[in-house]
């Protein structure tokens, strides 16, 4: 069946059974492929995208059940124009290998969105479904607070 | 001149080919030159080439790999400190699979040396050594080696491009080169006329590289400084591309399932149930498991679960206390090695207080956080391959042979790694996808793993176990005799890569035991292999991983058994042994303000380990929160002998560090039916933000030879842990993970 989404601004029209994950088709459909697969379960944080601003797993959410706008790494910001959020990782070289740190970014974007100075116990709340086995968390952590006081100078 | 400085001499020449539009430099190949994979006209000069000129610019072509570690962006560094050209002005490409990449520094490490105690010609017969590295293909991303491999070489081609581009300006301005100076990729004359390097290029092509001098320490504008890494915008956008990103014209997707009674064949399946299911087009037997090959990944993981496997046994032991008891049995053989055997280990000497403890450690996976895959493309006579890997000419010979193809007709595209720690430098990823790919000619297909079937078909961290014995006189150590029991890594590992299992001792398995700086005066450490076929592999840090654990953990007992302060202990036999390593733990001391003291609630633990060419200090601690206990900081010192980025230094030692911790918390891996227990990650956790220390690192420069940074930062982390656990609640736990003996934070 058809079924009509609006991924970072633009419409597109899929036809596949409802019950494809999100994940899937941004990446395999769509070709948005910096949205990653990690553990398919909601246990790593790798496939984390926004609907209507809130972060959620993409690998739980299936095509029919997409209630809103998406937006991926892509739409947050490009190399050309990044995102406060994205600058601040580039700032704070947090990437090592960088497969999380899609996920990380839209997490993160999410919780300034609704929190524009977390504690360093929000920080935890809010991320620590993320995963990153290249142990990158003290730079995340620095990055997410230089961008949130990036953001209240704006 | 000896024959071997001979030859180590000349595998350092440097030398230039012209490219279609400009010129490329490398390196020189001693004597049979290896044939040149980027310029293969036949009578050209041979050379493996890390430098490309052209009109677009300057390109380092980097046979070694990008998982993280940081390599694209060091040895663009150490290019272009040389070359003077912008390191942001450097684009770095992953070089294909050739000869004339093999990783010089590697089989310098076979060397039965303790490394840290080696004289000057030790370390010059290690890098003769080197060049038998091209004998096996050896190009390997791994060991910790990518920076003692390119120090010299890439600075080499850096100065030599630079040279021979003021040559090319000095002829066309009819100067000489001497009064010719370079900055920001240009030549620039005495008058200010300015030259861009890729205006002589091609001139550059026809002139013979000058002999170059490289660079005093003290000039370097970039080495030794914290650098932008070349891959972080496209690592912070999702537009860096990983194997599993690879989108080829028609491309179709694959999943699998393999046997997962471990080594197990299939006696036969029933595709009826998947063939009709939406997306499907083509259901491929592998011999051991079965693929299906459909529209997209999700589609092609439904209709491969759906399929009925009648799944053949494992030849290996049902479960994990049968594996452990085939380990032990193992105690019970003939050693392998006894790499370290000095004093007399017999009885201990007359008034000493003796001490023993067995230990375990269990098989572990690497969980990268990007599931295994490839991507193939068969077109009858050629094969492509897209991944992520660690060992590009072994990835090239396995899928030939699958394919019934020359090595010569498969091309290997390296992509970034999303994490590699050792599993990428495996070949079943890019086999699987090639099985599938000779099906289908003509169709791109990209093979993915499914988290379940990466975490039970993985080649494990071995499971094992050691039995030391020692005695403690006066406040010191005077006998150590330890006993380390596993399958052996490297011989299934070297098997597969090369179809030979190296005979005599086994270095690696006895790695951060046998070569740990302290001066103890009757000192044994033997191992033992256990004859178990259950896939093992080199995971980060490998013999050390384990190793580290079982030494410190007992040097952590004997302080304890001798009624001293266990950094103090430590230091004391350490220094008389290696001032670097003494100075590591002077420095987690001092950064940790550590007294030997804590107050109630909280523990402090010291681990220490030699690995790699480098010694690493941590200094742990954890607290007490209502019956929970948080790992709550960290102090991390290390002495690689030059730190060439301080930035990726200090990521590599706390991401080795978190992969050490993740594994002494939480990670086991365990078997019953002869298959794999743990299937994602909530059976398989790892630390996260709110597990993970505040950490500190500091970077010390003073040891002698050139040690690495991926792997040592991981080794110390769980004696560290283990030892705070100790000091927080008077529990010596001896297996790990630690969860099992403490309520961990999880």
């Amino acid at each position: 069946m058809t079924t009509s989404l609006t991924i970072n601004g633009t419409r597109h029209q899929v036809d596949l059974p409802d019950d494809v994950p999100l994940l899937w088709v941004l990446r395999d459909e769509i070709g948005l492929t910096g949205t990653k697969f990690g553990c398919g379960v909601a246990a790593c944080g790798a496939c984390t995208v926004q609907i209507d601003g809130e972060a959620v797993r993409s690998c739980q959410v299936t095509l029919s059940d997409v209630w809103g706008d998406v937006t991926t790494i892509e739409g947050l910001g490009t190399p050309d124009a990044m995102a406060t959020i994205q600058q601040a990782w580039v700032d704070h070289q947090v990437a090592q290998c960088g497969y999380c740190q899609s996920g990380q970014i839209m997490q993160a974007a999410a919780l300034l969105a609704e929190n524009p100075d977390p504690t360093d116990t929000e920080i935890d709340d809010a991320m620590q479904g993320n995963l990153c086995r290249c142990g990158t968390y003290t730079r995340i952590r620095a990055a997410i607070r230089a961008a949130s006081a990036k953001m209240k100078e704006a | 001149m000896s024959r071997l400085g001979t030859i180590a001499r000349r595998t350092f020449l440097i030398g230039s080919v012209a490219i279609v539009g400009g010129v490329a430099f490398g390196v020189y190949t001693l004597r049979k030159p290896a044939p040149n994979p980027l310029a293969p006209t036949e009578g050209e000069t041979a050379l493996n080439p890390f430098i490309l000129i052209d009109r677009q610019g300057v390109t380092l072509i980097s046979p070694r790999a990008e998982m993280g570690q940081g390599v694209h962006t060091t040895w663009a560094a150490l290019i272009a400190e040389e070359l003077d050209v912008a390191l942001q002005d450097v684009r770095v490409l992953h070089g294909p699979a050739a000869k004339a990449y093999y990783n010089t520094a590697m089989m310098a490490d076979i060397l039965p040396n303790k490394g840290y105690d080696i004289s000057g010609f030790q370390h010059a017969v290690g890098e003769a050594l080197g060049v038998l590295g091209k004998l096996v293909n050896l190009q390997i991303t791994g060991g910790s080696t990518s920076m003692k491999d390119g120090f010299v070489r890439m600075r080499e081609a850096g100065a030599t491009a630079r040279e021979t581009l003021k040559q090319a300006a000095a002829n066309r301005l009819g100067l000489s080169r001497d009064q010719l100076r370079t900055e920001a990729g240009q030549v620039i004359a005495p008058d200010g006329t300015a030259l861009p390097y890729s205006d002589l290029a091609a001139e550059a092509a026809d002139i013979d590289p000058p002999a170059v001098t490289l660079r005093d320490a003290r000039e370097w504008q970039l080495l030794g400084k914290s650098l932008p890494r070349v891959d972080m915008v496209a690592k912070s956008t999702g537009t860096a591309e990983f194997g599993i990103d690879i989108r080829l014209p028609g491309l179709k997707f694959a999943a699998l399932r393999i046997n997962p009674h471990l080594g197990g064949s299939m006696i036969g399946f029933d595709p009826s149930s998947a063939i009709d299911m939406p997306g499907v087009e083509r259901i491929v037997d592998l011999g051991n498991g079965v693929a299906v090959v459909a529209r997209n990944t999700w589609l092609a993981q439904q209709a491969v679960d759906a399929i009925e496997v009648d799944w053949d046994v494992s030849p290996n032991p049902p479960d994990t206390d049968t594996v452990f008891a085939r380990i032990a049995e193992a105690f019970d053989t003939d050693e392998n090695s006894a790499m370290r055997d000095t004093g007399d280990v017999g009885e201990p000497p007359e008034g000493a207080t003796e001490l023993s403890a067995e230990y375990r450690a269990p098989y572990l996976a690497h969980a990268t956080m990007e599931p295994m895959n490839a991507t193939a493309l068969f077109t009858g006579n050629a094969l492509e391959i897209w991944c992520g890997n660690q060992s590009p000419t072994f990835q090239q010979s396995t899928c030939a042979e699958l394919a019934g193809l020359d090595p010569d007709a498969v091309k290997i595209h390296t992509t970034f790694m999303g994490g590699g720690f050792g599993r990428r430098g495996e070949l079943d990823f890019a086999a699987y996808a090639t099985k599938i790919a000779i099906q289908m000619p003509d169709v791109p297909v990209q093979l993915t793993w499914s988290r379940e079937e990466d975490m039970t078909h993985d080649f494990y961290r071995p499971g094992a176990m050691a039995r030391f014995r020692g005695a403690v006189k006066d406040g010191k150590a005077v006998m150590l005799d330890g006993r380390i029991a596993g399958q052996s890594a490297a011989r299934q590992a070297m098997n597969r890569w090369i179809g030979l299992p190296p005979a005599g001792p086994d270095k690696i398995h006895v790695d951060g035991a046998f070569n740990q700086p302290f001066a103890i005066p009757n000192y044994r450490v033997r191992g033992y292999l256990a004859d178990l076929g259950i896939p093992v592999g080199f995971w980060r840090s490998v013999g050390a991983s384990f190793n580290g654990f079982f030494h410190d953990t007992f040097i952590d007992e004997m302080a304890h058994a001798a009624g001293r302060d266990p950094l103090d202990f430590r230091l004391e036999l350490v220094e008389a042994e290696h001032a670097p390593s003494a100075a590591t733990l002077k420095a987690v001391r001092d950064m940790s303000g550590w007294t030997g003291k804590t107050p109630d609630g909280v523990g402090r633990g010291v681990g220490f380990t030699y690995s790699f060419g480098t010694p690493v200090a941590q200094v742990i601690e954890v607290m007490d929160e209502n019956g929970t206990i948080r790992i709550s900081k960290a102090w991390i010192a290390c002495d690689m002998g030059i730190a060439l980025d301080r930035g990726i230094v200090e990521a590599q030692m706390i991401g080795g560090m978190v992969y050490g911790l993740s594994a002494a918390c939480y990670e086991e891996i365990t078997f019953a039916d002869g298959a794999v227990e743990q299937r994602n990650f909530p059976d398989y956790d790892a630390i996260r933000m709110h597990t993970a220390p505040i950490t500190e690192v500091s970077i010390l420069e003073t040891n002698t030879y050139m040690g690495g940074a991926g792997e040592p930062g991981t080794p110390p982390a769980m004696p560290a842990l283990g030892n705070a656990l100790f000091d927080l609640t008077g529990t010596r736990a001896r297996e790990l993970p630690f969860r099992k003996t403490f309520d961990l934070l999880i």
